[in-house]
């Protein structure tokens, strides 16, 4: 691929995508793309940037784009956020949303839906805790694809051995054949739309929970701070933030303010002293 | 460092894991099948045992319901890691005593995900 087609593909991925391609990410441009170019019986990159290009290339171009941002993902993935899921988030909102009974949860970069069923897991497993409460997970990616994975729930062997212990495979999966589906009831949890980040959130509503992990490290600084905004107009002034491991707020947006002694998780500026135990309605109208 | 004994009647599959299980840091032992790997146990319990199950002269299943009777056999963490990947077969291993059940092929992430799980690392 020449210089000039690598460009292009830079350009294109950002303004579709968001995702911010550096000239040392050629190596992960060849393993993503060489498999696109097969599928669509072309002979190597070139070919492949030369097609996008073509008017009508609608399918080649958005294969592209799938390819280069769909990223790997398991079950309880660096199991701290499930944990301040469960002992610091979940305590908070059964607490804050007593009189409404009702959560909102959105997993950001859903991905193959491991993120989302965790939650949906975690939530069965505080099942006497939650009882009576109206919990809603929404999962959104950006490729339509993966969302088809996600909203099946069949994983290979592979993927139910990395982050899942057994005693849950065996609670809450059904064996087919050498894959996994997860229980209707835990599907059933989460609802599943295709978005792409860069565009409005509008239509979402608001949302007491979002995981929005190992996604912002794609984007540059000013599409960071643009998702970040957009993201805290949609929470009420208690609401939890969740990012990836290698990622912070900090230095991008005053909006969110880290959680003490919680790596990762963040909560809505506005949040005061007094912000648990705010009624939902004075929340909403904060927020 | 904590003691781990890989018990595969493959020399293969024990080399592949005493490697993986080197890198998390643990001491290995092996043993080829569950006999020997009763008479490692009576000698010193390990802290942990990856376990497969079909092995001539006493399987996985026998061998961890022997250790369960031993004296000290409730103390080391199993971890089965087989070919037989069924739901029957697993709930017998955890009915069993074992702690976590790794399903053939595995891989160094599943390993290390699996030794997690079993709050081994």
């Amino acid at each position: 691929m020449i210089a000039s087609q690598f460009e292009y593909l830079k350009q294109y991925l950002k303004s579709q995508s968001g995702l911010v391609l550096s000239n040392e990410k050629q190596y992960l441009v060849e393993s993503r793309l060489l498999p696109v170019a097969r599928r669509h019986g072309l002979a190597g990159l070139s070919e492949l940037v030369q097609a996008m290009q073509r008017p009508g290339a609608m399918q080649i171009a958005s294969d592209v784009v799938e390819a280069m941002t769909t990223n790997e993902s398991f079950f309880f993935r660096d199991t701290t956020p499930f944990k301040h899921f469960r002992e610091t988030m979940l305590p908070a909102m059964l607490k804050a949303r007593a009189d409404r009974r009702t959560i909102r949860i959105w997993c950001a970069a859903a991905s193959t839906g491991q993120e989302p069923y965790s939650l949906a897991i975690c939530l069965k497993e505080e099942a006497q805790k939650v009882g009576g409460f109206r919990v809603e997970i929404l999962g959104t990616d950006l490729s339509g694809e993966v969302l088809d994975k996600a909203r099946n729930g069949i994983y290979s062997q592979f993927e139910v051995q990395r982050g899942l212990p057994i005693q849950m495979l065996l609670k809450y999966f059904t064996q087919k054949g050498d894959l996994w589906q997860i229980n209707p009831d835990i599907r059933a949890m989460v609802q599943w739309r295709k978005l792409n980040l860069l565009e409005s959130f509008s239509t979402l509503g608001t949302f007491d929970i979002l995981f929005c992990r190992n996604v912002l490290i794609y984007f540059d600084q000013p599409t960071k701070v643009d998702v970040l905004q957009r993201m805290a107009k949609q929470m009420p002034s208690d609401g939890y933030l969740v990012l990836g491991a290698a990622e912070t707020v900090v230095g991008l947006t005053d909006a969110f303010r880290p959680v003490p002694d919680h790596r990762g998780l963040y909560q809505t500026a506005t949040a005061g002293q007094g912000a648990i135990g705010q009624s939902p309605f004075r929340a909403r109208i904060a927020g | 460092m904590k003691h781990c004994l890989v018990v595969d009647d493959s020399s293969v599959i024990r080399k592949v894991a005493r490697r993986i299980l080197e890198d998390l840091e643990f001491s290995i032992s092996e043993a080829e099948d569950g006999l020997k790997a009763l008479e490692a146990c009576r000698q010193q319990m390990p802290d942990a045992i990856l376990l497969d199950w079909n092995m001539p002269e006493m399987d996985g299943l026998e061998f961890l319901l022997s250790l369960r009777r031993e004296e000290g056999g409730d103390q080391p963490i199993v971890v089965f890691c087989t070919t037989e990947n069924d739901v029957a077969h697993i709930t017998r291993a955890m009915r069993a005593g074992a702690n976590e059940y790794i399903m053939k092929p595995f891989d160094k992430d599943i390993v290390e995900a699996k030794f997690q799980e079993a709050g081994l690392i």
